[in-house]
């Protein structure tokens, strides 16, 4: 895959004209992808998929497409061929782009994988075997997935990963399930089982009659699965430099009144211990980190060529979208197996669900319990609790009201597969919060 | 094309029960200015099909960009592998579900063609548009946009069906935001609500051309506005807040494979039941909920799912009392309940799962002014801007961008932060008033999450504004 990227690249190259200029991305995968529902086979199959996106540049003006590739080298060379004569058509009606930025300092790099994934057999196989007797319901997705940058400058980057990424629940009825995943690039059938036996273990105690508590503030434990869902918010225009120039981040009130969350935050952005490729789509290598909060205070926006040719900064490799791709909390000092007991008596929320701003101003997040949520007393799990609405700042949740994070983290890849199979994960520790506020 | 693929299909198709081929091609221009500076043009290209093989009693399905003879042979060997991995493992037995090879066609209509317009005036008109955003020096972020789609379809049977479907999609879009402090305001164009098929005359219908300077005031309006108050209240919807509430409580909550629990693991599951059919009464009398493919300027009108069923127009909800679930064939067969033709990908790499199409609230006889004129103390609430509801599509919570308070019959001051919680399962009942034709808006969503694998799916919605009883409001902090 790696040469045939290449070589469509050097084919661009032969045919530019004069001072002609392009930066050209390939993200591909194949990937195996079943469904399961009921313990049982829902939709099984596979995807091949190929992508090329070519942007042309004469003159500070610039026109870019993305294209499908057959993964025929010679009829995609003459799909390519065809591209760049198309954009070379349109760029005389364009005007030009004041912020267009592209890396002009050549830094070619390799990251190659070898596949030592299941058989696809075995593996579905296995997810079946762990339902019997059991009402499991969830996803395997498995297989390459493979990205490119390439230049006129001869800059090449290539990624490619091989993983798997196993998502499923295991329901009792209604509602009352223990959702779970494993993921990974080696599939031990041991850590598997291992899995799936907790997993049935938690699913005894959704069989208790469920609590049902009025809405108020709680003390709560969130695992690093629910914090996942709750930093997945930030990311969205939380730490991208445009939204900060605009004003429309939704930690505004951190940059422009200097509100502080608890010195035990720390957030990174850790492309070297992540699994995304380290370059992005104008040919920019990312540094190995950027932090984005240090104890408790904003500290550096993700920032795209883009807004930093807009606003004249440097770039540090972010993607157009300035989201984090490889976030990680720093660790703190509550063990694990301590967390029952710190928490006493309160809520213990594995998974949260469906998260959005009810006041982005103020960084205010509302979102539902999903899966196993427990009421615990005297620090004993007693009994699931029913779904939860709940609303909170993250100035009184990752502030005020944080009680510690756990010295355990979790390594999370994410199992998201909106056009393509993501590359993004997140190491994050367990939060213990107080007065955490449940509405509904 | 069609014609190369169609006699490639018919070499590649393997000997078995059954087997589809459901190509899409679809081709993409996303224009935009920003702050009066036009970005870059961000064009696609797609195109690939997906084998689909039942046999023995299992299905499987491969996806290629490849639509080579070879290509397509290589996709239904592995798409026949999976059959018969699956066979005997399968939540039902496919056989069951071979029907008749299907026949037929569907073309938007599309007056003023996208490619029909030179570039230039395109970027001319985003332009003027975008500099009557920046009234203010308040206005710290402004832009406009158009996002036109073409997605051209072609599904074929081994066994002779074949479909062909030909789609235009327009999408505008207008937003402006106001800062002062730390306090910030976006006022739109609807979200990105305001999504039709068509061309360019979609511009005309939906009002793009006068809107630009209504939002930027309003966000300034917005910026120097009362948080919304708390209390329990009658809350007065614009349609551009009913297409979210149907989307999310109505829509969602009867897809049948939700009900079926295929979602468990990622969209969710419904609160909603197969016994539930024909006697439940999810809303007031007042409530009358359409699946229609029909409408042909809606977002989502076709002639045939992606399965291949035709499609037609359905009551859902008729005078409160649930009717019928949104279930393609498949999901109909293993529920055993009645569904529609919404076996729905979002492309050629996604085998289709139930998903809305256009799901419409039909309009009631009620005038805007005489809805306002029935509200002693209440709010209205206009564009969605934040939107989360449990799995179960049961307890909600919804923000809006513009909120009024209503006093005594009339609009007074302009509140911010306008926020609402309640549960599906009553909050329907207390459906008071719904307007009438004047105040339906043809709108939907461009955007909608579901399915593992992830699908992001067009869907549409058009509404009237509708008046809602006791309803828990409250503001921001």
């Amino acid at each position: 895959m790696q040469e045939y990227f290449y070589a469509l690249a050097d084919a661009i190259t032969a045919s530019l004209h004069g001072d002609e200029f392009y930066t050209c991305t390939f993200h591909a995968e194949d990937s195996d992808f079943v469904r399961f529902n009921r313990s049982a086979i829902r939709q099984a199959g596979s995807v091949t998929q190929r992508f090329l996106t070519l942007d042309l540049i004469h003159d500070r003006r610039h026109a870019a497409a993305e294209i499908a590739l057959s993964g025929d080298f010679e009829s995609d060379r003459a799909r390519v061929s065809q591209l760049l004569n198309e954009l070379r058509e349109q760029l005389p009606y364009l005007p030009e782009d004041p912020h267009l930025l592209y890396a002009t300092t050549v830094c070619s790099t390799v990251q190659q994988g070898e596949s030592h994934l299941p058989d696809r057999a075995e593996a579905v196989a296995a997810v079946l075997a762990a339902g019997r007797g059991r009402d499991l319901v969830g996803i395997y997705a498995a297989g390459g997935i493979y990205a490119g940058f390439a230049n006129v400058l001869g800059q090449r980057n290539w990624f490619e990963s091989f993983t798997f990424n196993c998502d499923w629940s295991v329901y009792y009825q209604g509602d009352k399930a223990v959702k779970t995943s494993y993921a990974g690039f080696v599939w031990e059938p041991t850590v598997f089982a291992r899995k799936v036996t907790e997993a049935a273990e938690q699913l005894e105690v959704l069989k208790r009659s469920p609590r049902i508590i009025p809405p108020g503030r709680y003390r709560v434990y969130l695992a690093p699965t629910a914090l996942y869902d709750i930093l997945e918010m930030l990311a969205w225009s939380g730490f991208g430099l445009k939204d900060h120039r605009t004003k429309q981040t939704t930690l505004l009130k951190m940059v422009e009144e200097g509100v502080h969350l608890h010195p035990a935050v720390t957030l990174r952005e850790n492309t070297r211990d992540g699994v995304s490729p380290n370059f992005q789509a104008a040919g920019f290598i990312r540094p190995d980190q950027v932090t984005l909060i240090e104890a408790g205070v904003f500290h550096d926006c993700l920032v795209s060529p883009r807004s930093a040719k807009e606003y004249g900064v440097p770039t540090n490799g972010a993607s157009n979208a300035e989201a984090p791709e490889s976030v990680e909390m720093a660790a703190g000092d509550i063990a694990r197996d301590d967390v029952l007991q710190r928490l006493d008596t309160g809520v213990y929320i594995n998974n949260l669900w469906y998260l959005n701003y009810s006041d982005r101003s103020a960084c205010r997040i509302t979102g539902m319990t999903r899966f196993a949520t427990f009421w615990v007393e005297g620090g004993i799990i007693q009994a699931p609790l029913s779904v939860m609405r709940f609303d909170e700042t993250i100035y009184r949740l990752l502030g005020e009201h944080l009680l510690g994070l756990t010295a355990e983290r979790d390594f999370i890849l994410d199992p998201s597969t909106y056009h393509e199979r993501s590359t993004g994960s997140s190491r994050l520790p367990g939060a213990l919060v107080e007065q955490f506020n449940f509405t509904l | 094309m069609d014609a190369r693929l169609a006699e490639r299909f018919r070499q590649a198709a393997p000997p078995v029960d059954f087997c589809s081929l459901r190509y899409v091609r679809e081709r993409s221009e996303y224009l935009a200015v920003r702050q009066d500076v036009f970005q870059p043009v961000a064009t696609s290209e797609d195109m690939g099909a997906m084998l689909t093989v039942y046999a023995g009693g299992g299905m499987g399905y491969a996806a290629t960009s490849d639509l080579s003879l070879s290509g397509l042979r290589r996709a239904a060997e592995q798409a026949h592998d999976w059959a018969r991995l699956s066979a005997r493992q399968s939540v039902v037995d496919f056989a069951q579900l071979i029907g008749a090879p299907p026949h037929g066609e569907y073309s938007s209509v599309e007056r003023q063609p996208w490619p029909g317009v030179p570039l230039s005036e395109k970027i001319d008109l985003l332009r003027g548009e975008c500099a009557r955003l920046k009234i203010d020096d308040r206005i710290v972020d402004w832009e406009t946009s158009l996002w036109y789609t073409e997605v051209d379809t072609l599904y074929l049977t081994a066994d002779g069906g074949r479909v062909e479907q030909r789609f235009r999609y327009l999408v505008p879009m207008l937003s402006a935001t106001a800062n002062a402090g730390a306090e910030t305001q976006t006022r739109t164009f609807g979200g990105r609500g305001f999504c039709r098929q068509g061309g360019l005359e979609v511009l005309e219908h939906v009002g793009f051309r006068t809107a630009a300077p209504r939002i930027a005031q309003e966000a300034l309006q917005l910026l120097v506005a009362p948080n919304c108050p708390s209390g329990v209240m009658d809350v007065l919807l614009a349609p551009d807040q009913v297409i979210l509430q149907v989307h999310e409580s109505v829509g969602h909550p009867l897809e049948l494979d939700r009900i079926l629990g295929d979602e468990r693991n990622y969209a969710g599951t419904s609160f909603v039941t197969p016994d539930m059919f024909g006697t439940y009464r999810y809303g007031s009398d007042l409530l009358n909920i359409t699946f229609d493919p029909t409408n042909p300027e809606q977002f989502v009108s076709y002639g045939f799912d992606d399965d291949g069923q035709p499609a037609r127009r359905e009551y859902l909800i008729q005078n409160g009392i649930l009717q019928r679930a949104l279930g393609g064939r498949t999901s109909q067969i293993r529920a055993k309940v009645p569904g529609v033709a919404n076996a729905r990908a979002s492309s050629w790499n996604r085998p289709p799962i139930d998903r809305m199409a256009n799901i419409n609230l039909e309009p009631g006889d009620a005038s805007q002014e005489a809805m306002i004129a029935a509200v002693d103390r209440g709010i209205y609430m206009r564009t969605n801007c934040s939107w989360s509801i449990d799995d179960s599509r049961n307890k909600f919570q919804f923000g809006c961008e513009w909120g009024q308070l209503i006093e005594g019959g009339r609009l007074t001051t302009v509140v911010k932060n306008p926020n609402y919680r309640g549960i599906s399962a009553t909050f329907w009942r207390s459906l008071k008033m719904v307007g009438n034709r004047d105040t339906v808006e043809v709108m939907g969503t461009p955007n909608c999450g579901k399915g593992e694998p992830n699908q992001v799916m067009r869907t549409g919605h058009a509404a009237p504004a509708c008046l809602f009883a006791n309803v828990e409001v409250f503001g921001g902090e």
